[in-house]
């Protein structure tokens, strides 16, 4: 019995939200449906882990689709590196279950809160198949699976405030012509090298260097991929979905819907393209490099101006997903590492933040705006002490996960001679410091309106739960640390 | 020279159709239009792929008795296949999202719905009114 769940782990952790989301659109009670999807979420995160205690022993697990032996049949690719984004997407995802407990009922119409579960156990789905599959094409449909999901879950907003079909519409229109995009790549690489299996595409690419269509593809997927990263300039859908989707939804997308795509990236980038080295090097250097550093600075000073504090937040992650691809783009093995360290500590902070603001939203029955959060932090200790660790956490101080993720940083990129990188991250990280102080400041030292606040258990629950994680990550780092080296290892190997 | 850029004409029509589609989705402000932009640059990338799998002269992918029968590439229709019902899926959520935004804005085009969203965030960001009142109370 048991040796069947292992064998099967890798199809376990998509089925097991796909199908549930089937079963949970027919319960029509909020309880019975809520319990089902945690049930299920927190299945997928067990799956998970037993499939990361797998990967410690195989290293490497591939599973055949209905046995259909690849590179014919559809194959599912477990790695030391895609264990970390499907660990996160379905830890947070679990988390931000138990916080939608309370929170989603009140947003959201009684008859269409467990049509909501199955959308977003959908999303979770999509987001995980589009981690394990190996198959380019599959890839494709995961990430619309994905992508309608969350946009129908971002229109769900609307019933709160009508913006939230505008924010769902651009993301949906954003998001198709990415994935098509995506499409044509994928189109141009099977025309040249006649296969969609992604390990064989990599064997296959080796003799074809220079070729015209190969480069096109190459640009065609990796516009479509960073169109859903949300890489500068191609981030304009983020804000506004992230700001105007039902509270327990912007918690679940900002912290895991991006990591999924910024995952395929790396992977397109060093592993299916891994033999095509100027192509690579010179993407990194003269494209993600400078995109980078521009998200870096335009995300952090946008938030800066901003004053909604949901769209505050999501600006911000523009700035974050600009320090993953940094990362990235310095290309070594170290500084790959550093790009997953912040990737799943990212997740654990912006998670954390919106979980603090949306709660916040939740007991003054307002959207967040910085006038209306004055003395609010008095009034609710709890949310507010964890919303200031999470914060110091975001701007990168000792003895919390920011600081491991910035420290790595800045030492992957003083190691390959980029003093002037490591400089510009300590910039823009003292200029997030701004905003985060703007919000603290606001809460705490403005005049408190008299309003009394009993904080509710079942909503800060998990709030406590995230910020212990942010906490216990920045005590402990090494089985993030060891984990993230070991997945650059696998993606760039010992060569550099 | 000519005759090598008419003989693959399929791919010029892919490009027009591709480039049309593309232009509506950018160009267009009315919401409707860009969905209908968006089906027309989805199915240039169909028109794309079916053109990868044609061979001149290429029958359909049956077994027959004649072991060098050259035969057309079934696997770039099956992908499609799954690529339309892809597009059917976005085109109808992007239909009911503007259908929903026609009863909520009382218009489909962008200016006009900037334009009161702008408001709405004056109102709500300089005044403190808060137009988040459905939430339960």
């Amino acid at each position: 019995m048991m040796d069947i769940l292992i064998k099967n782990l890798p199809i376990l952790v998509v089925l097991c939200p796909l199908m549930t989301s089937l079963l949970v659109v027919l319960i029509p009670n909020i309880i019975f449906s809520w319990g089902l999807t945690t049930l299920s979420t927190f299945l997928t995160f067990l799956f998970s882990i037993l499939l990361y205690q797998e990967i410690q022993i195989h290293s490497y697990i591939s599973y055949a689709i209905g046995k259909w032996i690849p590179p014919i049949g559809i194959e599912y690719i477990i790695d030391k590196v895609a264990i970390i984004p499907i660990i996160i997407i379905s830890g947070i995802s679990f988390i931000a279950t138990i916080f939608a407990y309370k929170i989603m009922p009140e947003e959201i119409e009684k008859k269409s809160v467990s049509k909501v579960y199955s959308l977003w156990l959908l999303a979770v789905a999509g987001l995980i198949g589009l981690v394990t599959t190996g198959d380019a094409f599959n890839l494709f449909v995961f990430l619309e699976i994905s992508s309608l999901a969350s946009v129908a879950l971002v229109a769900m907003g609307a019933q709160k405030n009508k913006q939230a079909l505008v924010a769902a519409y651009n993301y949906l229109i954003i998001g198709a012509v990415g994935a098509t995009l995506y499409v044509i790549g994928v189109g141009l690489l099977y025309g040249i090298t006649g296969t969609l299996n992604m390990a064989d595409l990599t064997n296959r690419i080796n003799d074809l260097n220079n070729n015209k269509a190969l480069i096109a593809g190459f640009g065609f997927m990796i516009i479509g991929i960073m169109v859903k990263a949300a890489v500068f300039p191609l981030h304009i859908w983020l804000p506004r979905a992230y700001a105007y989707a039902p509270s327990a939804v912007s918690v679940l997308l900002a912290a895991t819907a991006t990591k999924a795509s910024l995952y395929i990236l790396a992977r397109i980038l060093f592993s299916v393209f891994e033999n095509s080295e100027n192509l690579i090097n010179n993407t990194l250097f003269f494209v993600i490099l400078p995109l980078s550093i521009i998200a870096m600075f335009a995300g952090t000073i946008m938030a800066i101006y901003e004053k909604d504090i949901k769209r505050l937040l999501a600006h911000s992650s523009v700035a974050q997903i600009g320090y993953i691809t940094l990362a990235f783009s310095i290309g070594t093995k170290a500084s790959i590492a550093a790009g997953f360290i912040h990737m799943f500590n990212h997740a654990i902070i912006k998670g954390g933040l919106f979980i603090a603001i949306t709660s916040i939203g939740f007991y003054i029955k307002k959207r967040v705006t910085i006038n209306n959060l004055s003395g609010l932090g008095r009034a609710m200790p709890i949310t507010f002490f964890c919303f200031v660790l999470c914060s110091l956490s975001l701007a990168g101080l000792p003895l919390t996960a920011g600081f491991i993720s910035k420290l790595y940083l800045i030492k992957a990129s003083i190691s390959s001679d980029g003093i002037w990188i490591a400089i510009l991250i300590l910039i823009s990280s003292a200029l997030s410091v701004v905003y985060l102080w703007k919000m603290i400041e606001v809460l705490w030292m403005r005049e408190a309106k008299k309003i009394v606040i009993n904080e509710n258990p079942k909503i800060y629950l998990s709030l406590i739960i995230i910020t212990f994680l942010n906490i216990y990550f920045g005590l402990d780092a090494s089985l993030v640390v060891n984990g993230s080296f070991e997945a650059a290892e696998k993606l760039i190997g010992d060569l550099k | 020279m000519i005759s090598s850029t008419i003989g693959i004409w399929n791919y010029w029509i892919v490009f027009c159709l591709m480039m049309i589609g593309l232009f509506l989705v950018i160009g267009r402000k009315n919401f409707l239009k860009k969905i209908v932009g968006l089906t027309i640059f989805q199915t240039s990338v169909f028109l794309l792929y079916i053109t990868f799998g044609k061979i001149k002269g290429g029958t359909p992918p049956i077994l027959n008795e004649s072991v060098d029968t050259i035969y057309s590439n079934p696997l770039p229709h099956v992908l499609i296949l799954t690529a339309i019902v892809v597009g059917v899926a976005t085109t109808a959520l992007g239909l009911a999202i503007v259908l929903r935004i026609n009863s909520e804005y009382g218009s489909v085009e962008e200016d006009d719905i900037s334009a009161q969203d702008l408001v709405d965030y004056h109102d709500e960001i300089e005044t403190g009114k808060s137009i988040d009142l459905k939430f339960k109370q």
